[in-house]
């Protein structure tokens, strides 16, 4: 049969790397469609709560300055959980601008905006139920109400990506590839967060905080539970959130709502979202199979890009970079086809090595082994060190009237005495494997 | 005990949510291959406890009202046997503030 195009490309999703395709489309004045399920813009959308303003500036260029944020990220800190307490790192640059504070809702709907100006057309509240294909190639998609053909369909269509299943360009994904993460908008005034965690109260600057450590509360008597555990300052809410393998879950029977709950009752986490109101409680799924795990990104006539690829970098909470990145490039792979009016694999492999040369395969393939790495020593990073750190910062703070160096000897002999010995040389080598992957990486 | 603790922690947690409710199920169990099922990972994994098991008719309830669209229990069940689709257009979750 005889097509009629309605466009050029289709897009399916209107999150950070669809929105991204779009746009690139779109520029050279090609015709564009983009779809979404959702009724309002990111309101199907979760993330930690922030998004990175380099790939931000470069896929949206000139109009870059529209964004509204909440407040610029520009603190860091890292921390160590335990019982009593935590050990905790702060990294802050009062000037940095690599990331905004911007909700969901606010930030979809900005980012539509503007690529409808830019003459994306933009259709929402449509679920799209499958993809038409005909001589092998997908030509369109079939959504509850009707059909729409274009020669080039990209997949934007997030980490469940139904569609990339239905075309079998992946398996299914294993519990031990997916995070599960829940989190909680907790309001509370703007002074309040501003007192709180040091803030200025101009918005330009605010505090991401990363929490590592599960020994402690009930979650003491769990073993292997590797957990992250995050805080992002908005406005006048924080977003407090936990990331948790799914094998891990499931293998302790946990409910990760417990272990939100019990994060809120840490003595170093319950001041900081005293009196504190949760607005709402969000779960989203997070692709951690990294590189090893990577769908087929592209078949005849259509394209994979962002949480539908699993372009995420779990270690530095990276995601709307990976997606905003691989969205433009899945963009411009497509209006190579189209100039060259050849819509098979063939053609559209040029996705493939645009992405070997950005830093989003680079960095895949860098940490390929990182996640699991971190996973199979779980017990050592998560209750062993946390425990260590705090017996070293005891000697060091505790004035307990013992000798100094008798209690560094005991502490460094320590090491080779509270577990088999087997177990500290499995801990060097999984750390040596990550820095020399990483340092040796592409 | 702490398992009803947490679910009214999750109930209350859910009354933040904005719904718009769809008329049919985007959730649908296969009751035979959960009858089989030891483990029943879906009514621990889910964050929202969706899923609950009637003891006396040895079914799975599927709250789908509740869902947040996250997929945890799709990849979680040991049996496959969640088919999990997407709320109708529109329908589902509706998230405002994260």
């Amino acid at each position: 049969m005889d097509i009629k195009f309605n466009a050029d490309v289709i897009v399916v999703g209107a999150g950070p790397s669809g929105v991204a395709a779009a746009l690139s489309v779109a520029r050279v004045g090609k015709k564009v469609i983009l779809v979404e399920r959702a009724q309002y813009p990111g309101s199907k959308n979760m993330y930690g709560g922030a998004v990175y303003t380099t790939a931000l500036k470069e896929v949206f260029g000139e109009d870059f300055d529209k964004f509204k944020y909440e407040r610029v990220i520009n603190t860091h800190t890292w921390s160590f959980l335990n019982e009593t307490g935590s050990f905790e790192m702060t990294y802050k640059n009062n000037e940095a601008t690599c990331a905004y504070a911007i909700k969901r809702f606010q930030l979809e709907s900005q980012m539509i905006e503007i690529v409808k100006k830019h003459g994306v057309y933009y259709i929402p509240n449509t679920l799209v139920k499958n993809l038409i294909q005909e001589n092998g190639s997908v030509v369109g998609i079939q959504t509850e109400q009707e059909k729409y053909y274009a020669p080039i369909t990209i997949l934007a269509d997030g980490v469940n990506s139904l569609l990339a299943k239905e075309l079998n360009l992946r398996n299914d994904y294993q519990t031990k590839d997916m995070i599960l993460s829940v989190k909680e908008a907790i309001k509370l005034d703007k002074k309040t967060i501003e007192e709180r965690f040091n803030l200025k109260d101009d918005l330009s600057n605010g505090v991401n905080k990363q929490y590592f450590g599960s020994d402690f509360g009930k979650l003491k008597q769990y073993k292997n539970l590797f957990m992250m555990t995050f805080l992002y300052t908005f406005k006048d809410t924080l977003m407090l959130g936990v990331g948790v393998n799914l094998a891990d879950l499931s293998r302790n029977k946990l409910n990760i709502n417990e272990i939100l709950d019990e994060v809120k009752l840490h003595p170093d986490i319950a001041p900081l979202v005293k009196n504190g109101q949760t607005i709402e409680y969000s779960a989203h799924l997070i692709p951690e199979g990294g590189y090893k795990k990577i769908p087929k990104l592209t078949s005849n006539g259509v394209i994979i890009a962002g949480d539908a690829a699993g372009f995420v970098n779990g270690v530095h909470f990276e995601g709307t970079n990976f997606a905003l990145i691989s969205g433009k490039l899945a963009g411009e792979s497509a209006l190579v086809a189209l100039e060259n009016n050849d819509y098979s694999q063939n053609t559209l492999s040029i996705y493939m090595k645009k992405l070997e040369k950005s830093f989003i395969l680079k960095d895949l393939y860098s940490y390929r082994n990182v996640i699991e790495n971190l996973y199979s020593r779980s017990d050592s990073l998560s209750k062993y060190y946390p425990k260590k750190i705090k017996e070293l910062f005891e000697i060091i703070t505790c004035a307990n009237c013992v000798s100094k160096s008798k209690q560094i000897r005991e502490y460094f002999f320590s090491y080779f005495k509270d577990r088999k010995i087997t177990e500290l040389f499995k801990d060097i080598f999984a750390a040596s494997k990550c820095a020399l992957d990483v340092f040796f990486g592409k | 005990m702490e398992n009803q603790e947490n679910k009214k922690s999750i109930q209350d947690k859910l009354a933040t949510i904005k719904y718009n409710c769809d008329s049919k199920s985007h959730l649908v169990v296969d009751q035979k291959k959960c009858a089989k099922c030891k483990e029943k990972t879906c009514t621990q994994i889910c964050p929202a406890k969706v899923y609950e098991l009637d003891e006396n008719l040895n079914e799975i309830v599927v709250q789908y009202e509740n869902c947040l669209e996250c997929g945890a229990c799709r990849i979680a069940c040991p049996k496959n046997a969640i088919s999990w689709e997407y709320p109708s257009s529109g329908c589902g979750v509706v998230f405002k503030n994260n």
